[in-house]
Formats: C-alpha cells, structure tokens, sequence
C-alpha cells in the first residue's frame, strides 16, 4: 500500500489533573515531558465544572502556549467515559501528534479508553524521552526498562510524575480559550462520592521527605510513631503493601508496583523488609534510609544509610 | 448473568528476572510462570458472584502460548466453568499490547454476551494497566477500574463499585453490562484445592486462533531494547 509520509507539524495536548484551582504536580512533570518530545505548541486541557482558576494557572505554566477550558459538570471527578469522548473531539479537531496523562489512578483510567477509540496503543508511565516516537516505561516491576517506539499517528502517553523536573508554575502567560466535546457515546458510570483522606501532611506522591512503615510496625497504633516523626520532619507518611493489607493504614499510603510511585529527596523506610514490588515504588528517591533490625532485609541493599536496630527503641528516641 | 474473565499467564511475581544478553527481553526461558495476580482476585470475585447466584456461568480466556492452558485450569480448578484459549506464539509479555487483546476479547464479548467482564488491573509483567479500560472503550461500555468492592444490585442491572483513586476511595454507579478491573484488596483468591483440580480437568477449553476473530496481534507499539535499570549501591550501616 502507498504509503504518504505526512510532514505534520507537531502538537501536544497535556491533559491536566487540578484541584481547587491548582494544577497538580504531575500535570507540571507532564508539560516538561511535552517540551522534550518536540518543539511544536503545547496546549494544557482543564476540564470540569469549576475550574476556571486552574485554567488560568495552567496558562502561567511555563512553556505552555495554549489553555483549553472544557466548562462541564460532566467532567467532574475525571469520569473516564466523559474525558475520553471529550478527548476524542479534541482530537478529531485539532489533529494532535501527541497526547500526554499523569500515570495517576486519574489518568491512568482514561488515558486508556480514549487510545483505544483513536485506535492508537497507549505507552504507560514514561520515564524518559527519547525522540518524538521512542519512549523508555519501566516493566516487571521496574526491574527492567524498556525502550519502544511507536507508529501511531497520535501517541497516546501517561508520564511518571517522579520522572521529570516540574515545570515552572510561573512564566507562561497563555491564552484560555473554551473548548467542548461530545457526551460519552454510550451507557456511562455514575459518580457517587469521594472518601479522601484529608492530611495537613505533604501530599504523598510529591512530598519531598516521606517516612514508610512496614509489616515491622506491628499495628496501626504504632503508626503514631511515625506521625509524629513525619510531623516533626515535614514529612508525609508512606507504607508498604503488607502494612495496608494488615490494615495498619488506609490504602492509599501503599507504595509499590501497584501503589504510588514516589522519588522525594529522603525516604525513611521503617521496619520494612524492602520487597521488590515495593521497591520499584521507591528506588528512584534521592536518598534512602531504614531502620530494620534484620540486616539481611533487602532495603539495606538500596540504602544509603541503614540503622540496624529496633525501631521500638530508636524512633521514639 | 455470564461473567467473563481474563487471565494471563506470566512470570512468577516471586521470581528475580533476568534480562537476556541480547537485550531484547527478558529472560522467559525455564522461569517458573504462574497467573497473574491480579487475574487470580479477577478469577475469584466472578467464582464468588456465581456462588452467590448473580453470575450463572464464569468463562475464562486466555491469549497465550500452549502453556495458557495452565493458566486456564487454574481457572476452572477455582470454579469458572469453561475456558477460552486464543494461542498465539508472540511473547505476551511485549509483542501482544493490550490495544490487541482488547480487541479479540471485544471479538470474544460479541459473541459470547456476558453481562460483566472482570479483568486484572494489570500485569504484573509489562504493567500497562490498559485492557480493561480499552476494552470498555472497544465496547463503549462503562468501566469502573481499580476495583476495592463490587456490588451488583438484584436486579443485575447495574454494578456499584467502590475503586481506588489518588487520595483515598471512590463509589461508582455503572449500569451493566460493565468492564471491572480488579485491584489488589478485591478479594483474597482461594487456592484450588486437589478435587476441583480433579474436576477441571472435565471442563471444556475452546481453542482459536486472533484471526478466527478478525484480531491481528500486530501492535503499533515496538519494544526496541530491553535493559537493566541504574543499580544503587548500598550505603553504610
């Protein structure tokens, strides 16, 4: 089949995750990702029914040339189905080269279902650009990285926020401009309500000190240790897989392969043994250190500083 | 109510993987394979809606080498009723995206119109975290990913579910039929115990080939190189 090579100017559209006016840090780590795959326009997608003030933060992004705000009640709470659709007009619109997701739950719900109604195969969790099509995702549980390039005419990417530097949220001065998309096609889920853990701790995914418990912490009532110690380092407090499921901790502290990924300047990692679905949550932060009174525990082998000690005795003192 | 439910086959979460010299994967060959975790918690909400009488039939599918096959007993020794293996002998683990299997298990839908799809939600080898929600997609069906809890309600009309996002918990109202993907507090799986594996052998598994369903497993996407990541060195005690 003849096939054209088509000279198509390059484009990305970042869709952004906000919250009460802020864009969120992964939409940042997003944009500098859009600013290496090309040189083409990068236009930001806010969408939602009050979400004009994160519209207008998004267009003081720096390196942002375009805002588009989708003013709809239907957007609200990221409905996979209404997003996707929403994506999909965008798309039929303006021909974008590349569209860019946090690989949040959020985005990674429907990033998904709006690659497949393009007809494009998703790339999940880039960790790196390497030119417009080729793309390094870390797999089997980040033990290993793959390099792959795609042939799609759209590629359709969820970005890992620890990955890549944030861009400025100051220096842009974008336009806002309305935009609109069709309704989600057929039947849809309804969003019912929210149970967010409210914390005047950092925020766990962008926290740049985090303090983890592990299956050592013996119970949820021992978690108040590391509270406290957060508390006093101005940390936000991480766990593994075995603390939630013990139910120690909510579930949404769980890091891991299948939990969030962190990278912050310190990790304090607490009677945690260090498996490898955990670490791959955690191996990318800048320093790593633990306290485990078991020195084979596999954390020591990605620490950085290891306390050999009874986290009983050492973390109150 | 039919229930369909995917399974893959893939390398033991357990195992230390290696990568192969040529760099361009990694190293599959006499590694100990087992079901993919998450498809295991998938397996077992759908063997459980069927105990509970709002499932009457639970399939299993599976796109894979002859090995599949394994992977789909494991299925039917836990309880699902009969199996569906789509044989292919490209590596599951990079050469078949998820864009293509959402599109033989969408082939799969039409024909067999379950009321519910339950996929992992994810594997734990390429970890794309795709399927299901491209299959919803493909199907322009409602999708409640990352699933903690799944209520039908009694007139299987529709499916609530409680799913995990960023900062906590969320509800959901989907009217069925509805993809559900499965996170990891689901459900605990059960073991098959050594009369159901007995049993699953009895149990039919229907062999196709992606093409029978119009599906080329080509994908668009191409793993170009395999590698390690950047080791860390251990500090001091």
């Amino acid at each position: 089949m003849f096939q054209r090579v088509s000279r198509r100017a390059f484009s990305v559209l970042v869709v952004a995750e906000h919250e009460a006016g802020k864009i969120g840090q992964g939409t940042l780590a997003a944009v500098t990702a859009a600013k290496q795959i090309n040189s083409g326009p990068v236009t930001v997608l806010v969408a939602g029914s009050d979400a004009a003030a994160a519209a207008e933060a998004a267009g003081k992004i720096s390196g942002v040339d375009n805002v588009l705000h989708a003013k709809d009640a239907k957007y609200d709470h990221a409905v996979a189905e209404q997003v996707s659709a929403l994506l999909v007009s965008l798309q039929k619109a303006n021909n974008y080269t590349h569209i860019l997701g946090t690989a949040s739950n959020e985005g990674k719900n429907f990033i998904p279902r709006a690659a497949a109604l393009l007809d494009a195969q998703p790339i999940s969790d880039i960790v790196s650009v390497v030119s417009a099509d080729t793309f390094v995702r870390p797999v089997y549980a980040g033990n290993a990285l793959a390099t792959v390039q795609s042939t799609d005419a759209v590629k359709i990417l969820t970005v890992r926020p620890t990955a890549f530097e944030k861009a400025a949220a100051e220096g842009g001065s974008a336009a806002v401009a309305e935009a609109s998309g069709e309704t989600a096609s057929g039947p849809a889920s309804t969003w019912k309500e929210d149970q967010i853990v409210k914390s005047d701790r950092p925020d766990l995914g962008s926290a740049k000190r985090v303090v983890a418990g592990g299956r050592g912490m013996k119970s949820g009532e021992n978690f108040e240790m590391l509270y406290k110690l957060a508390d006093k380092m101005g940390a936000a407090v991480g766990a593994s897989r075995a603390a939630v499921d013990a139910g120690f901790v909510p579930n949404e502290l769980q890091i891991g392969q299948t939990g969030k990924v962190v990278a912050p300047e310190l990790y304090l990692a607490v009677g945690l043994s260090g498996a490898v679905q955990h670490l791959a949550g955690m191996k990318d932060s800048k320093v790593i250190t633990c306290i485990n009174k078991d020195p084979e525990a596999p954390i020591f082998q990605v620490s950085d500083y290891g306390l050999e000690g009874d986290l009983f005795k050492e973390v109150p003192a | 109510m039919k229930v369909l439910v995917g399974v893959k086959r893939v390398v033991d979460y357990a195992v230390k993987i290696r990568i192969k010299a040529d760099k361009s994967a990694v190293e599959t060959a006499s590694v100990k394979m087992s079901m993919n975790p998450f498809c295991e918690i998938a397996v077992e909400e759908a063997v459980r809606m069927k105990e509970k009488k709002i499932a009457d039939e639970v399939i299993a599918v599976s796109i894979g080498p002859k090995q599949a096959q394994e992977t789909i007993r494991t299925a039917l020794a836990m309880g699902a009723d009969r199996g569906v293996h789509i044989t292919t002998d490209a590596r599951t683990d990079q050469e078949v995206q998820p864009l293509a299997v959402a599109k033989v298990l969408a082939a799969l839908v039409e024909q067999e119109q379950p009321g519910m799809v339950v996929l992992g939600k994810q594997a734990i080898d390429d970890d794309s975290n795709q399927t299901g929600q491209m299959l919803a997609g493909l199907l322009d069906w409602p999708q409640a990913t990352f699933a903690n809890e799944v209520t039908v309600a009694d007139d299987k009309a529709s499916v609530q579910v409680v799913r995990e996002i960023d900062g906590g918990l969320q509800t959901l109202s989907a009217p069925l039929p509805a993809v559900v993907t499965a996170d990891l507090r689901l459900n605990q799986p059960r073991y098959a115990t050594l009369p159901n594996i007995m049993k699953a052998k009895k149990k039919k598994i229907a062999k196709h080939k992606a093409a029978d369903f119009g599906v080329d497993l080509a994908s668009t996407v191409e793993v170009v190189s395999v590698e390690d990541p950047p080791v860390r060195q251990a500090g001091q005690k």
